[in-house]
């Protein structure tokens, strides 16, 4: 490593660190809800390891509690993650010249966080690069996605010990909530998430939870064509 | 259950990560086309709040039947969220008014 990677890492690091107090309270919520669905400890570590991404891990958990066929699952949570297709497209601007390998690696450790600190911090600063660049995002990582794993943990050790009255059922949609509320910053995001929940309950009964996909697809043409009208062509 | 379980992380461990690498993966700097950038970016906003809606609705806590704790609750929670623009606030706001709705009913 030299100095140059090395003071990248470790700048990485430190625009890093701010994520430990969002992504540690999210991995003890996922540990907690996954061991009250009656997740194994062994299940859930193998999910935040394998998966590495929260929202579509609360999605699968949710879906597999209330009986929905295994593939309409799968289908739902790969959708959810449908977003960082676009994390990836972005990233290639900047990092499409490394080696494969490398490019492999930082594939794995692209979560929104992780997105979020490496373009704010490549955009200021073309100059950096290709191995600094690597040597930042994997920084950037390590108070992360390690974090993820070790809190998954610990929500599932303390989900075990929370008495049932503590209505934690309820603590996904809350969740869920928390985390569309903040991005509703237009006409194309409020049409979307109206038409969403609306379409959601009208197809409830439609079999197999396909109801809440359909829902989805059928908001994200409305957001979209909403966002183009506004647009004025 | 099980084999649910463990075919649902293998699936979407596979998958969550091929999309990862979909764009990165490929040499180059190949950009997407306007209308699927259109439609990915109204992801989150399509696919939570569809999710959510039957949930805040029809609780399994309560048996399916509409509980007016947990309907404030997550109006609260979409509230704060929405006006704060801070997850973490919205999060504790919204299980805050749970509670208080819970104690109240």
């Amino acid at each position: 490593m030299t100095r140059a990677t090395r003071s990248a890492f470790l700048s990485g690091l430190v625009q890093g660190a701010p994520f430990v107090l969002v992504i540690a309270p999210f991995g003890i919520l996922f540990g907690i809800v996954a061991s009250e669905a009656g997740w194994s400890t062994m299940q859930m570590m193998a999910m935040s390891v394998l998966v590495v991404a929260g929202i579509s891990q609360f999605t699968a958990v949710q879906m597999i509690a209330d009986n929905v066929p295994t593939v309409v699952v799968i289908l739902t949570a790969l959708a959810v993650n449908l977003r960082l297709a676009i994390y990836s497209a972005s990233l290639a601007l900047h990092l499409g010249a490394l080696p494969f390998r490398q490019r492999a690696v930082l594939a794995y450790m692209l979560l929104d966080s992780s997105y979020a600190a490496a373009v704010s911090r490549f955009a200021v600063e073309p100059e950096m690069t290709g191995s600094e660049k690597f040597a930042y995002f994997v920084g950037a990582s390590m108070p992360i996605v390690p974090v993820w794993y070790a809190f998954t943990w610990l929500g599932g050790v303390a989900g075990r010990a929370v008495p049932e009255e503590y209505a934690l059922d309820f603590a996904l949609p809350i969740t869920f909530i928390a985390m569309f509320a903040p991005l509703l910053r237009g006409r194309p995001q409020v049409a979307a998430a109206v038409t969403a929940m609306g379409l959601s309950l009208l197809l409830a009964d439609l079999p197999f939870g396909s109801g809440i996909l359909a829902a989805a697809l059928g908001a994200m043409a409305v957001g979209a064509g909403v966002e183009r009208l506004g647009e004025g062509r | 259950m099980d084999a649910t379980i463990w075919t649902v992380i293998l699936a979407l461990g596979v998958g969550t990560y091929l999309i990862r690498l979909s764009f990165l993966g490929l040499v180059g700097d190949r950009a997407m086309p306007d209308w699927a950038m259109r439609l990915l970016r109204h992801v989150p906003v399509a696919v939570l709040p569809a999710l959510v809606a039957p949930l805040v609705v029809w609780p399994a806590a309560t048996g399916g039947v509409p509980d007016p704790a947990r309907m404030t609750a997550a109006f609260v929670a979409l509230a704060v969220g929405a006006v704060t623009r801070n997850a973490l606030g919205a999060i504790a706001a919204g299980m805050a008014a749970l509670y208080l709705g819970l104690w109240l009913y």
